[in-house]
């Protein structure tokens, strides 16, 4: 029972990361249809860079998340400005390519800067000694990225909700032509998503970073990222939260599970995109998503 | 932007639905063929080396370029796909003990079969559902590739008897390269003959719009199917050949990555064209060679920092996709009409 309960933590936890970055992935599409491959990446070089700034530059955590995330706006902002901008107008194809070219510039950059070795975070983010939860030993980046990952995602519901930029960019997803008929800068709304996607993953980047160690691996973590948002509905914000704490969950039980019973190694890399095939089949449009319905 | 060219007055429906129209074009096209299969007698057994991978692309990139380029749907699992074909291959020859000529469309048809089992859930849906459920297909068939070990080996791998006919075994670099040439040929008849078609044009028409499609009494579901189906099989011929080219087969081979390079090959090449599915193919399959002879080069020029430009080699190829979607958006297809339309005119460009 035990062991399960454990899964269940540790799966929980991943799908709040799963959550922040699926986030990123469903404000990119929303506001500007652009289908993002490079979520991982993103994801990869934001923990690499805070990487960089504690154990290479020994800057206080506090001061290195906070560079990190500036570093991650500006980052935003020059590819979607030389590489996104160009591009729109153009069919759904070419956009999507130019996304995984752009992963795969951003992963070449990144070993050629940082190598190919799994790099810690030393001195470790949060402190190491585990605590109790209902009877199971957990340890303390496990609560801590949960509690990190749950506040951003209200932060940034209520930044939705709420805020005129919020407003905007939500009038901006509904209809592009209607939203710069209404004197919104479309253009601005379409950087800012950017931004908010490429700060929401390298925050995801450097806590998962902080969890399992950062690799290059970290770039087919955003591939995993669509099983929650196709689960949430592709263009649902709520959608991508409760897809990924869900998708996070199955993942670590199925592998849990038939790790035990069947010996199967190595399914949590595949669980989740059988997950996948499986929405699709019985509810295509996700929890959240909007069922398209089309007129002439 | 096609010209004319001058006295070519097409007077009947079989005149219109002429492939190669001149007689300039037909012996243009019958020439190169023959070139096709004269070259290894003179060239170097590298040259037609490479020139049976480029065959081999070229089948590939039909296939995606079937469903992509014509049909509008992404696929991002050709290397998967190409992977069960060439263990499907090798299987139906070593355990089955089939020839390869019956070997080579079973393995085509069983591809086309998995495939449709991650085509279906997406073809009631337009647009990127494909792409994602193609994305799932790419990494379950590769967790297959490495752990159903009585069929593909698991992460040994497993050999790829080469083809015989009668006597006659397939094992040198030139008879290899006459069988990949032959199929490639022939995929290239068909893929042309396809699109003339009533399936082919429905293709087109589920791509340029989907609604007015169904409207003319075109089944979008049926049609979506279909292309997807007939893109795995032509996955599945190239891989069975490339299980044959390398006479072993990994899954390492079968990766995301080379369902990339098969999806950058028709953008490069040019969307829904027969030419730039075999234009893409030269150039995806010539570009990491000529990277890595350039790279190689230049970390000899400067050593201390080898690593630094052989890591960049990934970031070049990503570069160079970005370029050409920025700046020609259309593919080289496009400027090969347009070099063709710049020479049929000169030097009187009005």
């Amino acid at each position: 029972m035990e062991f399960y309960l454990q899964l269940v933590i540790s799966g929980l936890v991943l799908g709040s990361i799963y959550a922040l970055v699926a986030l990123g992935f469903a404000i990119i599409f929303k506001s500007t249809s652009v289908v993002n491959f490079a979520q991982g990446e993103l994801m990869m070089f934001g923990a690499y860079f805070c990487f960089s700034m504690v154990v290479q530059y020994k800057v206080p955590w506090i001061w290195a998340f906070l560079i990190t995330i500036l570093f991650s706006i500006a980052l935003a902002l020059v590819v979607e400005r030389l590489i996104l901008r160009p591009m729109i107008g153009e069919p759904v194809i070419s956009i999507i390519m130019v996304t995984i070219g752009l992963s795969s510039v951003l992963r070449s950059i990144v070993t050629a800067i940082w190598g190919t070795q799994i790099q810690v975070y030393d001195p470790p983010l949060f402190p190491e000694a585990t605590v109790n939860l209902i009877g199971v030993p957990t340890s303390q980046v496990y609560l801590w990225s949960f509690g990190l990952s749950a506040v951003l995602l209200a932060l940034f519901a209520v930044f939705f909700k709420y805020s005129k930029a919020g407003v905007a960019m939500r009038a901006t997803a509904f209809s592009n032509q209607v939203a710069l008929s209404m004197g919104i800068p479309v253009k601005n709304i379409f950087a800012l998503a950017w931004c908010i996607a490429s700060v929401v993953s390298a925050i995801g980047g450097i806590l998962i970073g902080s969890i399992n160690g950062i690799n290059v691996q970290l770039g087919h973590f955003g591939l995993k990222v669509f099983p929650a948002v196709i689960l949430g509905g592709l263009d649902s914000i709520p959608g991508a939260a409760i897809g990924g704490l869900i998708v996070g969950v199955l993942e670590n039980l199925s592998d849990g599970v038939l790790k035990t019973t069947f010996g199967l190694s190595g399914i949590k890399e595949v669980a989740p995109y059988v997950f996948l095939v499986i929405i699709l089949m019985i509810k295509p449009y996700g929890l959240f998503g909007k069922k398209e319905i089309e007129r002439i | 932007m096609s010209v004319a060219h001058c006295g070519d007055f097409r007077q009947t429906y079989k005149d219109d639905m002429l492939v190669l129209r001149t007689r300039f074009i037909r012996i243009a096209v019958g020439a190169f063929v023959l070139l096709l299969y004269l070259s290894p007698l003179v060239t170097s057994n590298y040259v037609t080396s490479t020139m049976t991978t480029i065959a081999i692309a070229v089948i590939g990139a039909l296939g995606i370029n079937v469903v992509t380029g014509f049909t509008g749907q992404i696929s991002l699992g050709q290397g998967a796909f190409m992977g069960v074909g060439a263990f499907a291959c090798s299987y139906f020859m070593r355990v089955v003990h089939m020839p390869f000529w019956l070997a080579m469309p079973m393995a085509g048809l069983t591809s086309a079969a998995v495939g449709m089992i991650f085509g279906l859930p997406s073809a009631r849906l337009k647009g990127l559902y494909l792409a994602i459920a193609t994305l799932a297909a790419q990494f379950i068939l590769q967790y297959v590739f490495m752990h159903l070990d009585a069929v593909t080996g698991g992460s040994n791998g497993i050999p790829s008897p080469p083809p015989e006919f009668g006597t006659f075994a397939f094992d040198g670099d030139r008879s290899k390269y006459y069988l990949t040439i032959t199929v490639a040929i022939a995929a290239v008849i068909f893929t042309t003959n396809l699109l003339r078609s009533r399936s082919g044009r429905a293709f087109i028409a589920v791509r340029d719009h989907h609604l007015s499609a169904e409207i003319m009494g075109v089944n979008l579901f049926k049609y979506r199917l279909l292309s997807f189906a007939v893109s795995a099989f032509y996955a599945g011929i190239a891989g069975s050949l490339w299980g044959m080219y390398t006479g072993y087969i990994s899954a390492e081979h079968f990766t995301i990555t080379e369902s990339i390079n098969y999806l950058a090959m028709i953008i490069i090449g040019g969307l829904g064209s027969v030419l730039g599915s075999i234009f893409g193919a030269i150039f995806m399959t010539l570009l990491p060679q000529a990277l890595t002879v350039g790279t190689g080069a230049l970390a000899d020029i400067f050593p201390k920092i080898g690593f630094l430009i052989m890591s960049f080699k990934d970031g070049v190829f990503g570069i160079i996709v970005i370029l050409f979607l920025i700046f020609e958006p259309d593919g080289l297809a496009h400027r090969w009409r347009m070099i063709k339309t710049y020479w049929k005119l000169y030097p009187f460009s009005y």
